[in-house]
């Protein structure tokens, strides 16, 4: 962590036809969509866009548990035309088995995206030899998934933030939203260091925060953040297919080369307002390293160049929140629990669907509504053991 | 009643250490030995790890110093570099004798202390890895006494064998005996720069020139006056251009007045370039720690904030000698790692104070601002992962994604900037300078300077791009814990465990979910 000083900064707008809390990529991608609509819209964030788990994740882009599912797919391959700019996005993914174990959960995955309607071939220990170099002789057999696929989380969110920008849309840095002013049922204005800004509409998704933003509001979003953990080494020969997985890791190798990976065990934290004090990585980094030199035998020589760790939040049932609330009405909520990332481009496209239309247009997300948490204990972290370590 | 456990969380699962100390003590130059001699003289039981001798694959990727493969053939023999480790630091054998657990050859590649978001450590925890496997110590108290590396900025040619860090020459001299050029050129003349050239006299190397930006000697005059009585120009007033060399790496090195610096320039011939602007405290562990760095005018680096030698308001991590920011003399380096273990035996200790004059920062640039002008703005940044400077500058992707489009081409450090304060690693994550195998070491300040010169902004005010464990690149093999804990396996998984949360949408609230899970409390 570094002192810095902080130069004189212009004076901000004043408001917007809606706000959205949270540069993040759901947060983003909102703003893009509503922006692709005409509709004037300021995007504000506590600090850099897609500082937080957003910029943090494994760019996995293939969820099928989730109604945004076919949006998802539908969208990905469109999205540097669309955006303007890289997201390095790839289809495909190549998941792969160690253990027995892991192979029949593996085939089994594939029965559910079938059934969805999705080709997924399942391969024997020389298939995946044959499609993945850096594997060796431990490699049992896995599955080729013919869609789904990966990005590179960084670079895709300053992509959202970029194209936002070109059309019109605003996004303040370094301006975290304290309070959220009500009058007559809706939400007016986000108070924050720098001033108010007006609103006719308002988007939260702030992570963590998002709950403690809708407290005083007397609605409840249970949350609970947690640091998750990756590694990532230096470049390797370019795979066939960069998006594998296996061995209890999930990951890719980027298209520079490098092979990111994280999986394992999560610590539960507490995070404040300000967002989380502190990310730090762990001895995991050692656990996660063996991992991958056991997934991939022929890359155990690269060197591991570096680790970071993320914090994401989960709702009880680790299924994410994307809900107009009833009151105040003006006000659209939505915590990924962890899928954020792959989902963004339909989870944007869901958000300005609600924000203006009052229902998502492409698919129906009644089953992630908030009313599912009605009744919950208030100890519901304790109760799961939730909490951070004493 | 017995509290819940979420099987799949941290907790319980880092195992505990192969070793626990009292004190340990991470880098063993001056700083670093005195404070282990002083620790076990205080009765404490005592570590000491340092990374050297390195490999000499590490030193190929310039990693930790800047050695510019001006290493010689020595430096594959590792029991032989070991031996000239141990010779060149004589205190050694006083530590040993002390009872002072000494290991060579060993990097310490992360730091561990339970804190905000981490509370699962069963020990404060310090990483260790030598050229087999890594591991775990434990320790009550650690004094970083890990010295400085080399501040590198850019020219034409600067990416060839020959190009080196003063700290590197000096360890390639002094620790290893195994440098392998002839002719130097030193680039500077601060007081880093005219120890540099003597030394290199000293040990009876040619010194072609030093050159410098500005117009006056930097440096003390007496030491000016003993290099230029060796018969050495120290041309002032001059800039390079470009190094120029063959096979073997770097033959000559053109230089150009700073008021003209597109002049034809003159050559000087070496074999050798040093590097002798400044030094970069080696803060790596601590930024790992959680400790508050600032960022220093009289030093133009980050250097942590400090309550005597120890980091403010905890008791169990305290700093000596040059990752202190404090530039010291050898002696007072031993007398600052001396107060250091004081400190961290719980006794009164007052580190010696150099308060420093000037402004390194400025010095910096000024050396940037000319080498942008006399050279060509395809010259590298980043060499690991080729960004050019100009690449930089327009905050350019990655070549291997093509051309950028029209959109991207419009979008620069400039337009980044009018969003707020230049980000370091903001720009990193989407140009990859500084994301490569030397962990940023040959680019991290240069980048800043160069983001600072085009932004406008003070250099001092742009974040210290973040640094992460392992600080130093490990082979997966070697950092992996293949002796992890039963309880690592058993509670591993892929994500977080959460059976609901992969329910397919469709089964949710049907019969079909109890197959995947069920959402219970």
């Amino acid at each position: 962590m570094s002192d810095v000083l902080r130069g004189p900064e212009p004076d901000p707008p004043k408001g917007a036809s809606v706000v959205v809390i949270g540069a993040g990529v759901t947060g983003l991608s909102a703003a893009w969509w509503l922006a692709r609509s005409g509709v004037d819209v300021l995007v504000l964030d506590k600090g850099v866009v897609g500082w937080e788990a957003s910029g943090r994740n494994g760019g996995g882009a293939t969820h099928y548990q989730s109604p945004l599912f076919h949006e998802e797919q539908r969208l990905w391959p469109l999205m540097d035309e669309l955006l303007g700019y890289s997201t390095e996005y790839r289809r495909e993914r190549l998941i792969m088995a160690t253990t027995p174990e892991h192979l029949a959960q593996y085939h089994q995955m594939a029965e559910r995206q079938r059934d969805l309607g999705y080709p997924v071939d399942i391969l024997d220990a020389q298939q995946v030899r044959g499609l993945v170099p850096l594997a060796g002789d431990n490699a049992l057999g896995g599955i080729h998934v013919y869609y789904g696929g990966h990005a590179n989380p960084q670079r895709t969110v300053q992509a959202y933030a970029w194209a936002l920008q070109d059309l019109g849309g605003r996004i303040l840095q370094h301006t975290p939203a304290s309070r959220l002013v009500v009058q007559g049922g809706q939400v007016v204005a986000v108070e924050t260091p720098r001033g108010a800004f007006g609103l006719d509409s308002l988007v939260i998704a702030a992570g963590p925060q998002t709950g403690q933003l809708l407290e005083p509001l007397g609605v409840r979003l249970p949350l609970a953040p947690a640091r998750a953990e990756m590694i990532v080494t230096e470049p390797a020969p370019l795979m066939p297919i960069g998006g594998v997985d296996g061995n209890g890791l999930y990951g890719r190798q980027t298209l520079r080369g490098n092979l990111a990976y994280g999986g394992g065990p999560h610590e539960w934290m507490e995070v404040g307002p300000d967002g989380p004090a502190a990310r730090p990585s762990t001895p995991l980094l050692r656990n996660l390293a063996r991992r991958v030199a056991e997934l991939l035998p022929r890359a155990a020589h690269l060197r591991v160049i570096r680790s970071w760790a993320g914090v994401i939040e989960n709702t009880p049932d680790g299924r994410p929140v994307i809900e107009r609330l009833a009151s105040p009405a003006n006000v659209t909520v939505a915590t990924m629990s962890g899928v954020g990332f792959g989902l963004s481009p339909a989870t944007g496209h869901a958000i300005r669907d609600l924000v203006l239309d009052g229902a998502c247009s492409f698919a129906d997300l009644s089953k992630l509504s908030l009313k599912r948490f009605e009744g919950l204990p208030q100890d519901w972290r304790e109760r799961k053991g939730w909490r951070a370590a004493v | 009643m017995e509290p819940v456990r979420d099987a799949y969380a941290l907790d319980g699962k880092i195992p505990a250490p192969e070793a626990r100390y009292d004190i340990a003590v991470v880098g063993a130059g001056p700083a670093g030995v005195a404070a282990a001699i002083e620790a076990a003289q205080g009765g404490a039981r005592t570590l000491l790890v340092d990374e050297n001798p390195v490999s000499a694959g590490l030193m190929a990727s310039d990693v930790p110093l800047f050695f510019g493969q001006r290493m010689s053939g020595a430096v594959q023999s590792g029991e032989r570099m070991l031996e000239q480790v141990l010779a060149a630091e004589p205190a050694l054998e006083a530590a040993f004798e002390l009872g002072v657990e000494v290991q060579l050859g060993t990097c310490a590649w992360g730091a561990f202390v339970n804190g905000p978001g981490l509370r699962v450590l069963p020990d404060r925890l310090l990483g260790l890895a030598d050229e087999q496997r890594a591991w775990t110590v434990g320790f009550d108290r650690l004094i970083v006494a890990a010295g400085a590396r080399d501040l590198a900025l850019s020219f034409a040619g600067w990416d060839q064998p020959g190009v080196m860090g003063a700290n590197a020459l000096h360890a390639l001299l002094k620790r290893y005996n195994a440098f392998a050029g002839r002719r130097i050129v030193i680039l500077g003349s601060g007081r880093l720069a005219l120890e540099t050239a003597l030394t290199a006299l000293a040990a009876g190397l040619q010194l072609a020139a030093l050159v410098e930006v500005r117009d006056q000697v930097q440096g003390p005059a007496d030491l000016a006056a003993q290099v230029r009585a060796a018969g050495v120009d120290i041309l002032t007033g001059h800039i390079v251009q470009r190094a120029e060399g063959g096979v073997d790496g770097v033959e000559r090195v053109w230089i150009a007045p700073t008021a003209s610096p597109r002049d034809l320039g003159r050559a000087i011939a070496c074999d050798t370039l040093c590097l002798a602007i400044g030094l970069v405290p080696a803060v790596e562990l601590l930024d790992l720690l959680g400790a508050r760095l600032t960022a220093r005018t009289e030093l133009g680096g980050f250097a942590p904030a400090l309550d005597g030698a120890a980091l403010p308001g905890r008791r169990d991590v305290f700093v000596a000698g040059d990752a202190a920011g404090l530039g010291l003399t050898e002696a007072a380096a031993r007398e600052s790692g001396r107060a250091a273990a004081r400190a961290a035996l719980g006794q009164a200790a007052a580190p010696p104070a150099n308060p420093g004059v000037g402004d390194a920062y400025a010095y910096q640039a000024d050396w940037m601002a000319a080498l942008i002008a006399a050279g060509d703005p395809q010259v590298l940044v980043c060499q690991c992962e080729e960004v050019s400077r100009q690449a930089l500058v327009a905050v350019r992707q990655p070549a291997y994604l093509g051309p950028p489009s029209a959109a991207m081409t419009a979008r620069d450090a400039t337009t980044l900037a009018a969003d707020g304060p230049i980000n370091p690693d903001q720009v990193k994550r989407l140009t990859r300078a500084g994301m490569g195998v030397c962990q940023g070491r040959r680019c991290r300040e240069q980048a800043a300077l160069i983001l600072a010169l085009q932004t406008g902004q003070p250099v001092q005010t742009l974040p210290l791009a973040s640094y992460r464990a392992p600080v130093r690149p490990l082979p997966l093999k070697v950092l992996a814990a293949w002796d992890e804990a039963a309880a690592m396996g058993r509670g591993w998984d892929v994500w977080f465990g959460i059976p609901t949360q992969w329910t397919p949408y469709a089964d949710i609230g049907t019969e079909r979910e109890a197959l995947g899970g069920t959402m219970h409390l």
